[in-house]
């Protein structure tokens, strides 16, 4: 029995660990935190948001202040997928994001039966405001 | 009894009633009443309900009563959007609503905005509490009830609500509202959302509920009073007006519908419409994964400073019971106006629910009702009745952003989901607010309609849209500046244009915003603020490896008239905010990039002011987007082409947007590689990066960590210090003050040099 928990993390139920969606290699025991399966680098966030005015003109550039804002990338180790990103204060601890109770997860996967790898998702038009006046 | 050698005398039962009834009849005040505004569960059934829902409804009738009322919150929905005066009006930041007769909101129209009708709960129930039976005031048919004091339970003092009782043969059935974002209320700054009050009695109107309406007509004195006190008489009268109208006609309906069913069918489809809706919600959280989920966010300003004030959000599972944890947020800030009221909070976090998680449900107060919620006392989201909330939305934004993320975390798993997990939707309050003299002579005070532009965040299974709508309802929509600039002495001379590279990259990128750049003419005196903050850390985050919006700040260029440089120079003018900034074409002008909160002050005519309205954030990791969706963001000139071969690792023709596949593998391939190269584990990270406090320089408020039972609190130009949660909330010296000092001191250790 798998579940899939995020767009690249699934818990092996049978195995009890954190598995990679993207190249399936096992990563952590699916009772502790995932992110201690992965590998994580802490990215200048202005190599990703660009400094759009001129930072020698100016203080506010589009940018995040690296005082201000730590960019964590955490990694798959097999496959380079980055399977998560954390937008946290420098020094901060990471977050401990997904906890889940295995157990009730086992009789809950059970109990739905097979799970589609892409499950049907509603997508009904609605209907909005209209400039009409 | 005899306690410390003092004689001390037991109460009867019938004393003990005396003085209980002295003090019920000899309040000194009926202030906000923590019994109301701490309880956002259901009313218990009344005697009428109760015997109703015992009896045997038909439910087919009670499903044409629904269909009936929705019809009527329709109806007057579109009355008060074609009528009304407020700019908000006119793009649909307005509700609608019925109530039960104990208060329990039970139902909107398809397009009101849910948190404003949700939030009317706190003021209903306290005219039901207090004025009913009191011999001054009296709830009677014809009354009808006006407020905005967000104390009593509101977003902020810029909405008005006018509520009215409904009467049936003696009895009052039900209670029915109607709420609009008026703007201006004669607060410090125009425009209704003061970014400089320090203190409550800066927010301008206080109204708790009181009686406006008598015999169903507005009264002229009490009416008088209101226009008297804010810039914008004539917004005032007519949206009180535009407001009555629409409830008599909602009363008309809802009366009708009692007519043809009877009133038990009304009373009864109002109560059955909320316990089957509290009832839904319990069984969709017993079908969650027991769990828990959580996510950090940070605010990186509150309109006169950079703080960096955390806002954490803790999701808990177990069974049938789900809890929205809180706690660990920044102290309140007892003299900034970004504090939030706990039962308007509440409110907005059951609005998340409705859409971004649930979008089925009915909209109605129930859908919040079976969770719980713990925050601390005293704290940016649960802050005293003395701390100023005026610019509450920049808390109360992220409580629409939050949940879709940690929900999104438990749900994902689940065969069954009712929407698309997605990214944070942007979530600041970007937007130009204004006031001053119009060129019809007119002294006026609102904010633009460009708030309800904000981009969505990416999907797992399509990209963001873009300028969709705001973060707190997509019914909403961004305003005709047509008609702004009919009335208006603001002219808009980018509108609503994307703002290239400013997105939230992902393997499904976030929708964009849009930037504009605005200027005054025919006017001496009008002026512009802003309330947003995200300058420093990004507002919008990603989710499963999405990178978040960038950080927006906003620019002005001062001492020019662009007017002349149109008439004289127009190839000094770019329809772009960063050529503009950048290249500084517009000569002797003063160029300036700020943080997004900026105080009102005045513009004068030809001067330019620039703000961004933001990107959702980014879905999944940017080296699985789909080439070709890369080549089209290039075609359709969302980026730059080195941003798609730096981020997304695409390699394609900038000219014919084809994608070099082969290339843009082998660079994929590379990059994943160096991933791993590059990255450290987990364990080994956090042993070499994470500190004990924040680095000394910090503005840090809240807890660090998960030790949510201390809160760090560093004031600008203040030594760091720690409290207990919830013990206390923080004062901050003026910015103005500082500034001095340092300059002084620049000052002093000149003159020892000379």
């Amino acid at each position: 029995m798998k579940a899939n928990i995020t767009e690249y993390l699934r818990v092996n139920l049978d195995t009890e660990q954190w598995e990679c969606r993207s190249c399936n290699n096992e990563l952590a025991p699916a009772r502790g935190n995932y992110k201690r399966g992965l590998l994580v680098y802490d990215r200048d966030p202005r190599e990703i948001h660009k400094p759009l005015v001129d930072p020698k003109l100016y203080d506010y550039t589009f940018s995040p202040d690296p005082a201000y804002t730590a960019l964590l990338e955490y990694y798959c180790p097999h496959c380079g997928t980055m399977i998560e990103t954390e937008y946290t204060v420098p020094g901060h601890p990471p977050v401990h994001d997904i906890e889940l109770d295995i157990d009730d997860l086992k009789k809950k996967v059970h109990a739905w039966g097979d799970i589609p790898d892409t499950p049907e998702i509603p997508d009904t038009p609605i209907e909005r405001h209209v400039h009409n006046h | 009894m005899t306690m410390n050698n003092t004689e001390v005398h037991t109460l009867s039962d019938e004393e003990q009633g005396l003085i209980d009834q002295f003090l019920i009849d000899n309040q000194l005040f009926y202030g906000p009443d923590p019994d109301i505004m701490r309880n956002h569960g259901l009313a218990p059934r009344s005697d009428a309900e109760e015997s109703i829902l015992s009896s045997d409804l038909d439910l087919q009738k009670v499903n044409m009563v629904r269909g009936r009322l929705t019809a009527a919150l329709d109806e007057t929905h579109t009355m008060v959007e074609q009528m009304g005066v407020a700019p908000g009006a006119k793009w649909g930041d307005l509700v609608t609503a019925i109530f039960t007769a104990n208060g329990d909101m039970a139902q909107t129209g398809t397009f009101g905005i849910v948190v404003f009708a949700s939030v009317c709960q706190y003021p209903v129930k306290f005219i039901k509490k207090y004025w009913v039976d009191e011999d001054t005031v009296g709830v009677r048919d014809g009354d009808a009830f006006i407020h905005n004091d967000s104390r009593y339970g509101n977003i902020h003092n810029t909405d008005q609500s006018l509520m009215m009782p409904v009467f049936w043969e003696g009895q009052l059935v039900c209670w029915v509202s109607s709420t609009i974002h008026e703007g201006e209320n004669g607060a410090i700054e125009p425009g209704g959302m003061p970014s400089i009050a320090e203190t409550k009695y800066d927010e301008g109107l206080k109204m708790s509920p009181f009686k406006i309406v008598e015999n169903f007509k507005l009264r002229r004195d009490i009416v008088t009073f209101l226009q008297n006190s804010v810039r914008d008489p004539k917004l005032q009268l007519a949206d009180m007006k535009v407001k009555l109208h629409s409830i008599l006609r909602l009363r008309e309906r809802v009366l009708a519908v009692i007519e043809e069913f009877g009133v038990d069918y009304l009373q009864g489809t109002l109560r059955k419409s909320l316990e089957d809706t509290e009832t839904e919600v319990r069984r969709r959280i017993e079908e969650m994964p027991n769990g828990i989920s959580r996510v950090n966010t940070f605010i990186d300003g509150d309109l006169r400073e950079d703080v960096l004030a955390k806002m954490p959000m803790e999701i808990r599972v177990k069974d049938s019971r789900m809890i929205w944890n809180l706690k660990g947020t920044s102290p309140e800030f007892t003299n900034r106006s970004i504090n939030v009221v706990m039962g308007s909070l509440k409110t907005c976090l059951l609005t998340s629910l409705i859409l971004y998680v649930w979008p089925d449900l009915p909209k109605n107060q129930a859908v919040f009702s079976a969770v719980e919620v713990e925050m601390d006392e005293n704290s940016l989201v649960n802050a005293s009745d003395e701390a100023p909330n005026a610019m509450s939305l920049l808390p109360i934004f992220r409580c629409f952003s939050m949940p879709p993320m940690t929900m999104g975390k438990l749900n994902y798993c689940m065969p069954n989901r009712y929407t698309a997990i997605n990214a944070n939707t942007y979530s600041q309050p970007a937007t130009l607010v204004y006031g001053g003299l119009t060129q019809h002579g007119e002294v006026t005070g609102n904010f633009c309609a460009d708030i309800n532009g904000n981009g969505t965040g990416g999907r797992e299974n399509k990209d963001g849209e873009h300028s969709l709508s705001p973060v707190f309802g997509y019914m909403a929509d961004t305003g005709e500046m047509e008609l702004a600039e009919e009335e208006l002495p603001y002219i808009r001379l980018v509108a609503q244009k994307l703002a290239k590279d400013r997105v939230g990259f992902g393997k499904f990128r976030g929708g964009m915003g849009y930037e504009q750049i605005a200027t005054v003419k025919n006017s001496t005196e009008f002026g512009f603020m802003t309330g947003q903050c995200g300058s420093k850390h990004p507002s919008a985050y990603g989710l499963f490896g999405g990178y978040a919006c960038p950080a927006y700040p906003m620019a002005r260029i001062k001492n020019i008239n662009i007017f002349e440089t149109f008439k004289n120079n127009p190839e000094q003018f770019d329809f772009d905010m960063i050529t503009l900034m950048n290249e500084r074409k517009i000569t002797d002008g003063d160029y300036y990039v700020q943080d997004a909160g900026m105080n009102f002050e005045l513009c004068n005519e030809g001067e330019i002011y620039m703000i961004c309205q933001g990107s959702g954030g980014g879905y999944g990791d940017v080296l699985d987007r789909d080439p070709k969706l890369v080549a089209k963001d290039l075609e359709e000139e969302l980026i730059s082409p080195d941003l798609a071969e730096d981020i997304y690792k695409v390699i394609c023709d900038p000219n014919k947007f084809i994608v070099d596949e082969a290339a843009t593998e082998q660079a994929r391939k590379a990059e994943r590689k160096a991933r791993i190269q590059r990255g450290i584990p987990y364990d080994e990270f956090v042993a070499q990066w994470v500190t004990p406090e924040p680095a000394e320089d910090l503005p840090y408020m809240g807890s660090w960590g998960d030790d949510h039972s201390t809160l760090i609190v560093s004031p600008p130009g203040e030594k760091r210090y720690s409290i207990p949660a919830g013990s206390a909330g923080v004062m901050f010296s003026n910015p103005k003050d500082r500034r001095i000092a340092e300059l002084e001191a620049e000052l002093a250790a000149l003159k020892n040099i000379t």
